[in-house]
C-alpha cells in the first residue's frame, strides 16, 4: 500500500501560514465581542461579524449542489457544534448547547458557541487555496433552558444547509416545540439548573476577566459526576406516582437518548426510563414527526432546549436520537443506522415488513424481547464515544505480518465444510478473518457482532460455548446465519488478569467466531474450534495473540517518542480500518475519553463538511490543539495538549504517518478489512460459497 | 472443554441434557448455579443457546453433563428440536411466581413427549423458590431423586408471598405426566444440585454413552439413532443433518 502521494503536512503548513497570521490578528477584537454576540444570538442574529459573513458566502457556493441531497444532508441548519475538549482542569458544564431558537443567519448559529474562550481559533484551508480563520465568539445562550456551549470547533459543514427555505423550516419547528412548555424543557431542565448555579453566573460575569479558568475548575466536579451518572438506571415509577417528578428530572439529565417507535406511535425501545414515565414525551415526538409526515415534509432534525433531535424513518420505524453531546446530524444518523441494523439482525427485514404490513399497530417489543440489552449496549457505546462508529472502520490487533499469516493459514487449514466466515477477535480487535472469495464481511455487521460479544455481557456471562442465530444485514438482510462463539482467556491465571485489566475492561476475551449458514452445524464448528485452538496453541500463535492483548495498545509516546501528541486516530480508507494509541495516560476516565471523542467528532464533522473540501483542519482551543488531515489514502486526527505548537503537532502528525507506513502490515489486515490475500489464492475455498437461496429462507 | 482424561477409577458416562422454558424463568441461572455455583441478579437473556459441560460425581460413577441452555424467547422456539433431539434428559423450568410460565412448561412437556427420544427423562422445575415466604428449611432435605417429591412449599402457600403456583399444582401435573418434580432457587442454590443428581439417577445406565466415546452399551447408541430418526421435524427447509458429529 503506497503512500506515494507523499503527503506531508509541511506543505499544507506553509500554505496555511497566512491563515495563521490572520488568525492571530482576528483574535483580539473578540474580547469586546462577547456580550454583543450573545445579544445577537438572542436577537436572531441581526448582525454577524464580517469575517463570518465571508466564510458563509464562500461556503454557500457549494451548497446547492445535488451532492447534498444524495448524502442526505439534513435540510436543517445544524446547531452549533459544541465540543468539550480535554478540559481536564477547567471543565464547565457546557457540554450541551442551545442553538438560538430562530436564527436566519446560519453562520451565527455555528459560531456562537462558547461562553468563555477567547483563544479559540479555527483555521480552515480549502483545496482551492482559500482559507478562513475565525475566532470563536463567546456567547451566553438565552437563560431559559440551555447552557452556552463551550464548543471550540464549529462545524463549517452545516453552514450551507441553512440558506433560504431550509432555515425557514427551522423557524417553523421552533415554535412547535416551544409552545408546549413540556417540550421546551424536554431535556434542558437539569442542565439549565446547573447553568444557573452561582458558579455559572459567576462565570458569566467573568467574561471580561483575564483568566476565567480558575473558577471553572470547580464546576468540573459537578459536570463530571453528571456524566458518570449518565448510565445509571432511572428506576420505575412507584405505584402512587409519587416519585415521578424526581424520575423525570433524572431522565432529563441524561445527555443522550435513543427512542425507537413504530410509525403508528407504539414505543419500541428507549434507552432511559420506562414507558409509563416518558409516554407523554413519546407522544409529543410522535406528534411532531407525523405532523411533518402529514404535510409530506419529512422531519429530519431539530434543536430544542440544547439538545439536537435527529429523526430517521426506516420503513415502519422511527428512530430518534436526542443528544447534548455535540455530534452532528450525519454522525447521529450513523448511530441510528446501527440501532436499526440491530433490529434487522434480530428480526430480518422480511419479518419486520411482514409484521407491520399485517398489522400496522404491531407491538414490536415482544418480538424484540431480549434485544434490548444489545440496543442499550450500542447506545451506551455511542454515548461514551466510539472511534469505530465515528470512522465506520474496524480496529485490528497489532501483530507481526508473519504471525498473522500463520494464524490465517491455521484457520484455513482447520476450516470445516460448513464454514462461511471464520474470525478471531481479541478484545474487540480483529485478529484474523477467513471468508469465501465472493463474500466480504460488512463493517456494520462486525460492529453488531462485536457489540454482542464485547459490550453486551449476555453471551460472555453465560459461559460455555454459544450457538447464535443472527441476521447480518450487511451480508443479507433476508435471512439468518448461525454463529458459533467461544471465548479463550488471554490470561493464564486469574491473578494475572487483575493487575492488567484496565485498558478496555474486557481484556481477557479472545473470541473464536465461526459462522455458518447451516443451523445444524454446531457440532462441526465446535470440532473445528477445538482443532483450531489446538493448532494455534501448538504453533505458538495463541501465545502471540494473548501477549498482544495483554500488552494493549502502545501509547502515543511509544509510537512517536517525545511527541506532543496525546492521542490520534488514523483511518486507512482503503482498508476500512483504523488504528489508535492507548487512551492512557491522558484519557483514562470516562469523561476525559468522552471529551476526546467529542473533539474527534468535531474534527470529523469539519473535515467532512461537504462544501468545505478541507484537507487540513487545525483547531486550537484552551485545552488542546488538534488537527484533522485527510487525503485519499487516510484520515488522521491528532490531539496535543494546549501548550504544544502547531509545528510540533504537524511534525508529530508526519511521524505518525511514517509509523503507520512502517507498521502498516501489522496494524492493518491488508486487502480490505475483511479479506485476506492468501485466501483469494485458495481456490478450494470457493466451493464453500453457498448459494444465497440457502440462507435467505 | 473439560477433558475426561483424568477420570477417577469410577466409570464415567455422559448425559445430554436440555433446558427448556419460558424466557426469564431462570434456566441460565440454574445452570450457572450448577456449573459455577454462582448467581447473577440481573442475568441477561440468552441469545440462541449456550452449550456447557459439567461433571457430577455420584457415589458409584461420574456423570459428564452436556448441557444445552436454550433461550426462552419465542423467536428461538423453532430451533429447539435441534437441542432436544438427542437429549437423554430435559429440565422444563417455570417460574413459580408466574402462572403463564407453567402453561408454557406444559407445552414443552407435550412437545418433548411427542417428539423427543421416547426414553427421555424429564424434570419439571419450579424456580425462584426464594421469592416465597416459606421457610427455606426444606433446602436441607434431600429429595431422593426418583419420586421427585419435594416437601418445601407445602405449608405456607397462602401466606401472601410472590408464589402464584402451588407446589401441589406442579407436583400433581408432574405425577400425571410421569416427570420428576422439584422446586428450586438458583439464587440460594436450594435443590439445584438435587435436580441434576436426580436426573442422573433416573437415566438407566444402559442409556448412557461412555464419555470416552467407546460406544459404551449398545443401548446408548440405539437410543441416539432412534432419537434422531424420530425427531426429524425441522420446520425450516434445510436438509437435516445428524446433529452430533462428536
Ligand atoms: N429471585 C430469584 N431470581 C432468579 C432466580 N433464578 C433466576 N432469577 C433471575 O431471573 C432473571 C432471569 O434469569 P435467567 O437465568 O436469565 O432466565 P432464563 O430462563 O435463562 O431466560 P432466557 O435465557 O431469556 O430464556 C434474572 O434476572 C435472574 O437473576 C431465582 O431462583 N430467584
Ligand atoms: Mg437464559
Amino acid at each position: 500500500m503506497g503512500l506515494d502521494g507523499e503527503e506531508s503536512l509541511a506543505t499544507s503548513e506553509r500554505a496555511e501560514e497566512n491563515a495563521n497570521d490572520r488568525t492571530e490578528a482576528t483574535s483580539p477584537p473578540r474580547d469586546g465581542e462577547d456580550e454583543s454576540t450573545i445579544r445577537r444570538a438572542k436577537e436572531e442574529g441581526a448582525e454577524t461579524g464580517s469575517k463570518v459573513e465571508f466564510l458563509s458566502t464562500n461556503i454557500q457556493a457549494g451548497s446547492q449542489s445535488p451532492v447534498l441531497e444524495q448524502e442526505y444532508r439534513p435540510p436543517l441548519p445544524p446547531r452549533p457544534n459544541n465540543v468539550n475538549i480535554l478540559r481536564e482542569g477547567s471543565y464547565s458544564p457546557g457540554s450541551s448547547l442551545k442553538r438560538p431558537g430562530k436564527t436566519p443567519r446560519p453562520l451565527l448559529q455555528s459560531t456562537a458557541t462558547t461562553a468563555l474562550s477567547r483563544t479559540e481559533v479555527n483555521t480552515q484551508s480549502y483545496q482551492d487555496g482559500s482559507r478562513e480563520s475565525f475566532a470563536a465568539s463567546a456567547q451566553r445562550t438565552p437563560p431559559s433552558k440551555a447552557v452556552a456551549a463551550f464548543g471550540s470547533i464549529r462545524k463549517v459543514k452545516g453552514l450551507s444547509d441553512s440558506e433560504g427555505g431550509d432555515s425557514a423550516s427551522v423557524r417553523s419547528y421552533a415554535p412547535t416545540l416551544e409552545t408546549g412548555g413540556d417540550a421546551e424543557s424536554l431535556l434542558g431542565e437539569v442542565l439549565g439548573a446547573s447553568q444557573e448555579s452561582p458558579a455559572w453566573r459567576l462565570l458569566g460575569t467573568q467574561n471580561e476577566a483575564p483568566d476565567p479558568f480558575d473558577s471553572v475548575t470547580y464546576e468540573d466536579d459537578e459536570a463530571t459526576a453528571d456524566f458518570y451518572r449518565e448510565f445509571d438506571e432511572i428506576g420505575a415509577v412507584a405505584a402512587d406516582g409519587e416519585n415521578e417528578e424526581q424520575l423525570l428530572k433524572k431522565w432529563k439529565s441524561k445527555r443522550k437518548h435513543f427512542l425507537i417507535l413504530s410509525s403508528a406511535g407504539k414505543p419500541i425501545y428507549n434507552r432511559h426510563g420506562d414507558d409509563n414515565l416518558i409516554s407523554g414525551y413519546i407522544g409529543i415526538i410522535q406528534t411532531i414527526i407525523s405532523f411533518y409526515e402529514g404535510s409530506h415534509d419529512q422531519l429530519k432534525g431539530f434543536t430544542a432546549a440544547g439538545a439536537r433531535f435527529v429523526v430517521m424513518s426506516q420503513g415502519p420505524l422511527y428512530l430518534v436520537a436526542i443528544s447534548k453531546l455535540g455530534e452532528n446530524d450525519a454522525q447521529l444518523r450513523v448511530q441510528l443506522e446501527a440501532l436499526y441494523m440491530q433490529i434487522l439482525s434480530t428480526l430480518t427485514l422480511p419479518n419486520l415488513t411482514h409484521m407491520f404490513s399485517n398489522r400496522p399497530s404491531t407491538d414490536l417489543r415482544r418480538p424484540l424481547q431480549g434485544t434490548e440489552p444489545l440496543l442499550s449496549a450500542l447506545a451506551d457505546t455511542f454515548t461514551r464515544g466510539s472511534p469505530p462508529t465515528l470512522l465506520s472502520a474496524l480496529e485490528c490487533l497489532k501483530i507481526r505480518k508473519s504471525h498473522r499469516q500463520a494464524i490465517n493459514d491455521t484457520l484455513l487449514r482447520t476450516r470445516c465444510e460448513t464454514l462461511l466466515y471464520g474470525l478471531i477477535v481479541a478484545s474487540g480487535r480483529l485478529v484474523s478473518v477467513v471468508r469465501p472469495r465472493k463474500h466480504s464481511l460488512h463493517p456494520s455487521d462486525l460492529q453488531l457482532i462485536f457489540n454482542m460479544l464485547f459490550e453486551a455481557r449476555g453471551v460472555k456471562a453465560g459461559g460455555g460455548e454459544n450457538w447464535i442465530p443472527l441476521c447480518l444485514p450487511g451480508f443479507n438482510k433476508n435471512g439468518y446465519l448461525y454463529m458459533y462463539v467461544s471465548f479463550v482467556s488471554a490470561y493464564d491465571s486469574e491473578a494475572e488478569q487483575g493487575s492488567e485489566g484496565h485498558e478496555t475492561g474486557k481484556p481477557d476475551d479472545i473470541a473464536i467466531l465461526l459462522i455458518s449458514a447451516n443451523k445444524e452445524s454446531f457440532y462441526d464448528l465446535r470440532k473445528m474450534r477445538d482443532a483450531l485452538v489446538e493448532e494455534l496453541e501448538v504453533h505458538g500463535s495463541m501465545a502471540i495473540i494473548k501477549s498482544a492483548v495483554r500488552r494493549g495498545r502502545p501509547t502515543a509516546t511509544d509510537i512517536v517518542p517525545g511527541t506532543v501528541l496525546r492521542h490520534f486516530l488514523y483511518k486507512s480508507r482503503a482498508n476500512v480500518q483504523f488504528t489508535m494509541p492507548s487512551y492512557e495516560p491522558s484519557f483514562t476516565t470516562l469523561l476525559a475519553r468522552r471529551r476526546l471523542l467529542s473533539l474527534y467528532h468535531a474534527l470529523h464533522a469539519s473535515i467532512h463538511a461537504k462544501n468545505a473540501h478541507l484537507k487540513v483542519h487545525h483547531c486550537i482551543s484552551r485545552e488542546s490543539i488538534s488537527l484533522a488531515w485527510v487525503t485519499p489514502l487516510f484520515e488522521l486526527y491528532c490531539v496535543a495538549g494546549p501548550h504544544a505548537s502547531r509545528n510540533a503537532l504537524a511534525q508529530s502528525a508526519n511521524k505518525v504517518i511514517q509509523w503507520v507506513r512502517r507498521e502498516e502490515e501489522r496494524v492493518f489486515i491488508i486487502g480490505g478489512a475483511v479479506s485476506i490475500h492468501s485466501l483469494d489464492n485458495h481456490t478450494t475455498y470457493e466451493s464453500l460459497t453457498l448459494p444465497a437461496a440457502r440462507y435467505s429462507d | 472443554m473439560a477433558d475426561s482424561a483424568a477420570a477417577p477409577p469410577k466409570p464415567s458416562s455422559s448425559v445430554k441434557l436440555v433446558l427448556l422454558g419460558e424466557a426469564a424463568v431462570g434456566k441460565s441461572s440454574l445452570v450457572l448455579r450448577f456449573v459455577n455455583n454462582d448467581f447473577q441478579e440481573n442475568k441477561e437473556p440468552t441469545i440462541g443457546a449456550a452449550f456447557l459441560t459439567q461433571k457430577s460425581h455420584l457415589p458409584h460413577r461420574t456423570i459428564k453433563f452436556e448441557i444445552w441452555d436454550t433461550a426462552g424467547q419465542e423467536r428461538f422456539a423453532s430451533l429447539a428440536p435441534m437441542y432436544y433431539r438427542n437429549a437423554q434428559s430435559a429440565l422444563v423450568v417455570y417460574d413459580l411466581t408466574k402462572p403463564t410460565s407453567l402453561v408454557k412448561a406444559k407445552h414443552w412437556v407435550a412437545e418433548l413427549q411427542r417428539q423427543a427420544s421416547p426414553g427421555i427423562v424429564i424434570a419439571l422445575v419450579g424456580n425462584k423458590l426464594d421469592l416465597t415466604n416459606e421457610d427455606a428449611a426444606a433446602s436441607g432435605e434431600t429429595n431422593t431423586g426418583e419420586g421427585g417429591d419435594v416437601e418445601s412449599g407445602e405449608a405456607a402457600e397462602e401466606s401472601g408471598d410472590a408464589r402464584k403456583i402451588s407446589a401441589k399444582e406442579g407436583r400433581d401435573y408432574a405425577e400425571e405426566e410421569g416427570l420428576l418434580f422439584f422446586e428450586t432457587s438458583a439464587k440460594t442454590g436450594v435443590n439445584v444440585q438435587e435436580v441434576f443428581t436426580a436426573i442422573a439417577n433416573a437415566i438407566p445406565e444402559t442409556q448412557m454413552k461412555g464419555a470416552k466415546g467407546s460406544g459404551a452399551a449398545g443401548a446408548g447408541t440405539g437410543q441416539t439413532a432412534l432419537g434422531s430418526e424420530r425427531v426429524n421435524l425441522n420446520q425450516r427447509a434445510e436438509g437435516v443433518k445428524e446433529g452430533c458429529a462428536c
